[in-house]
């Protein structure tokens, strides 16, 4: 708990109530999102080489396939927990719609995930470099490791992604 | 052995080949003859004097899409007086996305005044011929005697959600450099978008 000594609570009042702002500020939004305005900057989430297993899945508030396979990322993620596993739900989003759709997605379907927002123009010149059979369709899922890679353009079931993620985990 | 190996291996290229199924640039592309929101039913054939046809795969409910009727409407009303009318075409299941239902396509053109017509593929056998994978999705045609010859597959332009931010107008291009009697470049883009919504089996 907090300091609540008398001598600390008269000079640094201000700063405790600046804390608590903070702090009530931080906890209305939830979970932080990080977004990237550049590929190049996002390229590396799909190009890491150690022994955890990424599952990089693709998806959108607006997108309704995605939203409905989302639970079974979900369940993956609770199942692989503590393991060598990593579970990056990219939006596709726009960044202005962080606050009044992302976020509050977030919240309401309780993601445990890390989410990141790729909103980078010209998406033809980094599509292909996602996956050159890509279409540009949503959701998509890259499923990899140092050693083993997996694309999917549409949807993946609990029972399918299970399924990869405990065959090729390290 | 070998030739089994070889055919095992085709048998398997043919399984994974099931998403790039459909027209590339060069291809000759079906003429259909759907239902438009007027009821009444539209071909290319309709358009005897065009040089050509855009034909559009488009929908309601997509943010994607409605991002760019307005500049669909504008590609239109520029195109369709040098020969270039656009065909929108919503490929989406109603059962599955009920957002796109014929009813609903009425109401969405009307609102927004779309100035060419708006067609229901409503068993998607077109949207499956022409290999339509988002929406919304371009497939640019050039007619060449009876044919319509595909020149031009992929997006509208670089920039779904900015058009005051657009580096390239990839289908107006495409299409300035058909009416100057050039060969587009690029003829294939991509971008991203809303999957097509099939109907379940």
């Amino acid at each position: 708990m907090l300091d609540t000594s008398g001598a600390f609570m008269k000079t640094n009042l201000k700063y405790v109530l600046f804390f608590f702002a903070l702090l009530i500020y931080s906890f209305s939004f939830g979970q932080q999102v990080k977004v990237y305005r550049d590929f190049d900057e996002f390229a590396p989430l799909l190009q890491r080489e150690n022994d955890t297993t990424y599952v990089v899945n693709f998806w959108a508030t607006w997108c309704k396939p995605c939203v409905e396979e989302m639970p079974g990322f979900q369940e993956l993620n609770k199942k692989f927990e503590g393991k060598k596993f990593k579970l990056i739900l990219v939006s596709l989003d726009f960044e202005s719609n962080i606050k009044s759709k992302v976020l509050p997605f977030i919240k309401e379907h309780n993601v445990k995930a890390d989410v990141v927002l790729l909103d980078a123009p010209e998406q033809n010149k980094w599509i292909d470099r996602v996956n050159k059979s890509w279409s540009g369709a949503i959701p998509i899922t890259v499923i990899y490791n140092k050693d083993f890679y997996f694309f999917r353009e549409g949807t993946l079931t609990y029972e399918e992604l299970d399924k990869i993620v405990s065959k090729n985990m390290k | 052995m070998r030739a089994t190996i070889i055919l095992i291996m085709s048998l398997v290229l043919a399984g994974t080949s099931n998403f790039a199924q459909g027209y590339k640039v060069g291809d000759k592309a079906a003429d259909f003859r759907l239902k438009n929101v007027d009821g009444k039913m539209v071909s290319m054939s309709d358009y005897p004097d065009a040089k050509g046809i855009i034909v559009i795969f488009t929908c309601n409910h997509c943010p994607y899409s409605k991002l760019y009727e307005d500049r669909i409407i504008a590609i239109n009303n520029k195109y369709a007086v040098k020969g270039y009318p656009v065909i929108a075409i919503n490929p989406n299941d109603s059962i599955r996305q009920p957002e796109d239902s014929y009813s609903k396509m009425i109401v969405r053109a009307k609102e927004k005044g779309f100035t060419f017509p708006y067609l229901l593929d409503a068993g998607q056998s077109i949207t499956r011929a022409y290999g339509a994978s988002r929406t919304p999705h371009v497939f640019l045609l050039q007619k060449e005697g009876k044919d319509y010859i595909v020149r031009y597959i992929g997006a509208i332009d670089d920039n779904s959600k900015d058009p005051a931010a657009v580096k390239e107008k990839y289908l107006e291009n495409a299409l300035d450099n058909l009416l100057a009697g050039r060969k587009p470049d690029p003829d294939f883009t991509k971008a991203i978008g809303c999957t097509i919504k099939w109907a379940e089996k």
